[in-house]
């Protein structure tokens, strides 16, 4: 299995340094994502998985401060690498996409151009050769006559064919590994399945691994191999996409999956889940179970040792001294 | 169920505004600086006849163009020395700062006024009226300033009160087009929709909504336009086309201090540093005000 | 596109004529001209006489048509001073005032965009505050008296340079020095804040994400869309310093339009100024709309609309 793991992260954590106090916007995560399989991380907006994979890239905001135990890709310590040596890497051998494709590429550049550079900087390849490069890939992501394409500025296109432009983007150099972050959240909503579509059939056909960020577990399902989730900061559980939906253990993952609706399954006047309450302010002291305020079976112990990892096989833990569900009573 | 036993738990006591507000004016050490000067010049100033050692007015050809303190046989009887016929040049800056700060606080108001109608008259009515503010900007742009301020001058007189009007009127356009941006995105928010739905006066929506949110971007672009009427002034009068001998203006001091420039270079080094001064404290405020009166998050 | 543009040259058209109207009251209400070009000892029959005979008792807004017509036909009236034709004086003296004023933008762009650009990148930093130090002083800094203090140093203490007339490049350095400052200071907070911007903009971490370098990732992706908004500033910019180098002209005795206009001030030579004054608001007006044009070719947003 050692073999095939493409980026692994150790204990990593993010602070950021604001006038009231040090944001702890992810403590001690522990992540590891395959060659050949889709991990999702999941949680709401501000928990933290997006600062998990501005880590792993080396893109953190300037004032954010990053510890780690291990970030390496395919066996290479990332950590010692210089800015330089990274910038090779990025785009190169681990790729990004981003969640608003409408922002994301430069307005005053033709799409073509902003292919064509990953290639001419990370191949050293003349600009024929990227220009090939791209417009085959325009074509493996779906576009339609790629070559005129290749001319256009981001304006000219929909928000979906920009969103196919980002992956082609990604896929410029064969990457390991790519970082989808909310990649449909901005997108109609006939052309997020597409899209996630497209992903999933991209990552088993260049046996890549990728790393899918969402806050809606009900996309993930779909898609994912492995599911991590997040809140406040912390990977609260993690395990094989069966393993979560089968037996979610954590509170809040329990919270998760109540919140999504099934169509023909959930009944017509049946109400929805929602998780009461709202998270807490992630700045200052973070120790104990960040979600005892919205927890129904909190208790005093949670506000100090309500973090160690507890496993339930193989694969399979999360971070509870109350986890619910058919496993209560029965963890350690 | 709202929570379990830590529901409140992580509430957090945010400060007020004000107090944010009043924090970050103690820690911010241009406004600090810009403002502790711009006190010093105002006290100087209005206290001038009881600071100063002599009459701004009296001469004594006896002692024409004696140096200053630091200068070969300066003396304590004229720190700064004296001009061409023997007034008290300490004496004659101090008096020329009254010029200086009644002419920009006097044209700062004005033009505030005029601008800030004009802005937020367009920015709430839009359309039609809108597009009248919109051209009476562009026509103000396209003029240039100097040269209508040097016509006006030669034409109504270089009094205090003509350049004050003068002044005030030239230099609106700043006002206009801030407070109009600022109305408009006021306009546009959820709050003056409800005021409206309820059936509130225009007169009313405008003074108890729009004002208080664009006030601290027109005191910040007072105190712009403050340091730029104060420097235009001093162009007139060296130019010789604003405050009229004997009185002293420190343009005016420059311009009599320029035949003599070469050999008593002080002559116009005091008055013009005194003026640079001025508005870079002017100016430091104004940035401060903005740095300190901004939402969180966004820097200067 | 092109909507847009028919827009903007009505709208410029209008201004245009708005301000010719103001040129030609200023005139007016600068006192009696038919008094003025009679002479101080002229009879009031003789001053009738010369009204009639230039059109001064016709009533104004035929006397205005009358002087726009001319105006656009190219006679601007004579000098009430010399009696040369005012189109003349101006054509003689205007080159001296747009080498002036060209010399101090490309100056203060020179200064401004890699200082901008740099206390952008490194904000917050001694560098950052330098730059803004930099920006401060010259927006403080009396314009005729940095000059004076120019000429003292350079051409007087140092005597490196002359102090004044316009015959050489030399006799220009000095006085784009004392111009350019004025108008640097906005263009360079102008860059920061643009690249401040952009910076934060997602497609320029897009192209960290890509591993550009970063000499790519500022002057390429940041840069480019940075300096847009610069390009409309360093525009208007020139129709300012066409109007605002009367001081710096005076100052250092350039026999630019600035310098005619202000002895024109001096001797009640309305004609004349009124002349100077409409010719440097149509230069503002024509070089806006120029930077509309620019500013269009140089973001396919606009120009693909």
């Amino acid at each position: 299995m050692i073999a095939d793991s493409v980026l692994r992260v150790r204990d990593l954590s993010v602070e950021i340094a604001l006038p009231s106090g040090t944001l702890h916007a992810v403590s001690n995560v522990d992540l590891e994502a395959m060659r050949g399989e889709t991990l999702a991380i999941v949680g709401e907006s501000g928990c933290g998985k997006t600062m998990t994979a501005l880590a792993a890239m080396r893109l953190l905001p300037r004032r954010a401060r990053l510890a780690a135990r291990e970030i390496s890709l395919s066996g290479t310590d990332l950590r010692a690498l210089s800015d330089k040596a990274f910038s090779a890497i990025r785009g190169n051998r681990m790729s990004m996409i981003f969640q608003d494709p409408m922002t994301s590429l430069n307005p005053v550049y033709p799409i073509g151009d902003q292919l064509e550079e990953i290639h001419m900087r990370h191949r050293r390849a003349g600009r024929r050769r990227a220009r090939e490069r791209a417009e085959y890939l325009l074509d493996r992501v779906g576009i339609v006559n790629p070559r005129a394409r290749l001319g256009q500025f981001p304006h000219q296109l929909s928000g979906g064919l920009r969103q196919r432009v980002m992956i082609a983007m990604a896929l410029m150099c064969d990457p390991a590994l790519i970082v989808a972050d909310e990649p449909t959240t901005a997108l109609d909503v006939t052309v997020q399945a597409q899209v996630l579509r497209l992903l999933k059939d991209l990552q088993a056909e260049f046996n890549m691994a990728l790393i899918l960020i969402s806050h809606d577990l009900g996309v993930v399902a779909r898609i994912a191999d492995r599911i991590a989730v997040m809140y406040a900061g912390r990977v609260v559980e993690t395990g094989s996409s069966g393993q979560i939906f089968g037996a979610p253990t954590h509170p809040y993952t329990r919270g998760l999956i109540d919140c999504i609706p099934y169509p023909g399954k959930t009944a017509r006047r049946t109400r929805l889940g929602s998780i009461p309450g709202i998270v807490p302010s992630m700045i200052g002291d973070s120790r104990g179970c960040m979600f005892r305020n919205r927890c129904g079976w909190a208790e005093d112990r949670c506000r100090t040792d309500g973090n160690a990892e507890r496993r339930i096989e193989e694969g399979h833990s999360y971070r509870c001294i109350h986890p619910v569900g058919h496993l209560q009573g029965a963890a350690s | 169920m709202t929570g379990g036993l830590f529901a409140d738990e992580f509430r957090v006591d945010a400060p007020t505004p004000r107090e944010v507000m009043r924090r970050r004016a103690r820690r911010h050490l241009g406004f600090l600086t810009g403002t502790g000067f711009v006190l010093a010049v105002v006290l100087l100033a209005v206290f001038a006849p009881w600071v100063s050692p002599s009459d701004p007015f009296a001469q004594n050809l006896d002692a024409r163009l004696l140096d200053p303190i630091w200068g070969k046989g300066g003396s304590w009887d004229h720190p700064l020395g004296t001009d061409s016929l023997g007034r008290d040049y300490l004496t004659r800056i101090l008096f020329g700062a009254r010029i200086s700060l009644l002419i920009g606080f006097g044209a700062a108001v004005i033009s505030g006024v005029v601008g800030s109608t004009v802005g937020i008259v367009g920015g709430y009515f839009g359309g039609r009226v809108d597009a009248v503010v919109m051209y009476l900007i562009n026509v103000k742009l396209a003029l240039p300033g100097i040269l209508i301020a040097l016509s006006l001058v030669s034409v109504f007189g270089g009094s205090l009160i003509a350049l004050i009007a003068i002044l005030g009127f030239l230099f609106w356009d700043r006002f206009a087009v801030v407070t109009r941006s600022v109305t408009q995105q006021v306009r546009g928010q959820e709050f003056v929709a409800a005021a409206e739905a309820v059936g509130a006066s225009h007169t009313r929506i405008v003074v108890q909504e729009i004002l208080p949110n664009v006030m601290s971007h027109i005191i910040v672009i007072a105190s712009l336009e403050m340091a730029i009427a104060i420097l235009v002034e001093a162009v007139l009068s060296f130019l010789g086309l604003g405050i009229q001998p004997p009185t002293p203006s420190w343009g005016l001091l420059i311009s009599e201090g320029r035949s003599f420039m070469f050999f008593k270079p002080w002559l116009i080094a005091l008055p013009g540093l005194a003026l640079f001064f001025l508005v870079i404290a002017i100016n430091l405020m104004g940035d401060g005000i903005r740095d300190i009166t901004v939402p969180e998050g966004r820097g200067r | 596109m092109g909507r847009f543009f028919v827009q903007r040259l009505g709208v410029a058209l209008l201004v245009a004529i708005t301000v010719s109207i103001i040129g030609f009251a200023l005139l007016r209400v600068s006192g009696d001209l038919a008094a003025d070009l009679a002479g101080e000892d002229a009879t009031p029959r003789e001053v009738a006489e010369i009204a009639a005979l230039y059109g001064l008792d016709k009533p104004l807004h035929e006397q205005y048509l009358d002087w726009a017509a001319n105006a656009l036909g190219g006679d601007l009236g004579q000098s009430l001073f010399t009696n040369e034709p005012v189109m003349d004086l101006i054509l003689e003296r205007v080159g001296v005032t747009i080498l002036l004023s060209l010399y101090s933008l490309v100056l203060a762009l020179a200064i401004a965009i890699p200082l901008g650009v740099l206390a952008a990148i490194r904000a917050n930093t001694a560098v950052d505050r330098a730059a803004l130090g930099v920006a401060v002083f010259g927006q403080a800094i009396p314009n005729f008296w940095f000059g004076l203090i120019l000429i003292y140093l350079f051409g007087v203490v140092l005597r490196w340079l002359p102090i004044s007339g316009s015959t050489s490049f030399a006799h220009f350095v000095l006085p784009t020095v004392a111009l350019g400052t004025a108008v640097m200071p906005a263009l360079m907070r102008l860059t920061r804040t643009g690249m401040l911007e952009v910076l934060e903009a997602d497609f320029v971490r897009t192209a960290r994400a890509k591993g550009l370098s970063p000499g790519a990732v500022f002057f390429k992706h940041a840069l480019r869309n940075a300096i847009l908004p610069v390009v409309s500033l360093a525009a208007v910019s020139l129709g300012f310093l066409l109007g605002g180098s009367v001081i710096v002209e005076t100052v250092f005795a350039l026999n630019g339009i600035g310098l005619l206009a202000y002895e024109s001030i001096l001797r009640s030579d309305f004609p004349v100024v009124q002349s100077i004054l409409v010719f440097v608001s149509l230069a503002y007006i024509v070089l806006t709309l120029a930077s509309d044009l620019i500013n269009a070719r140089l973001d396919p947003r606009i120009r693909l609309g």
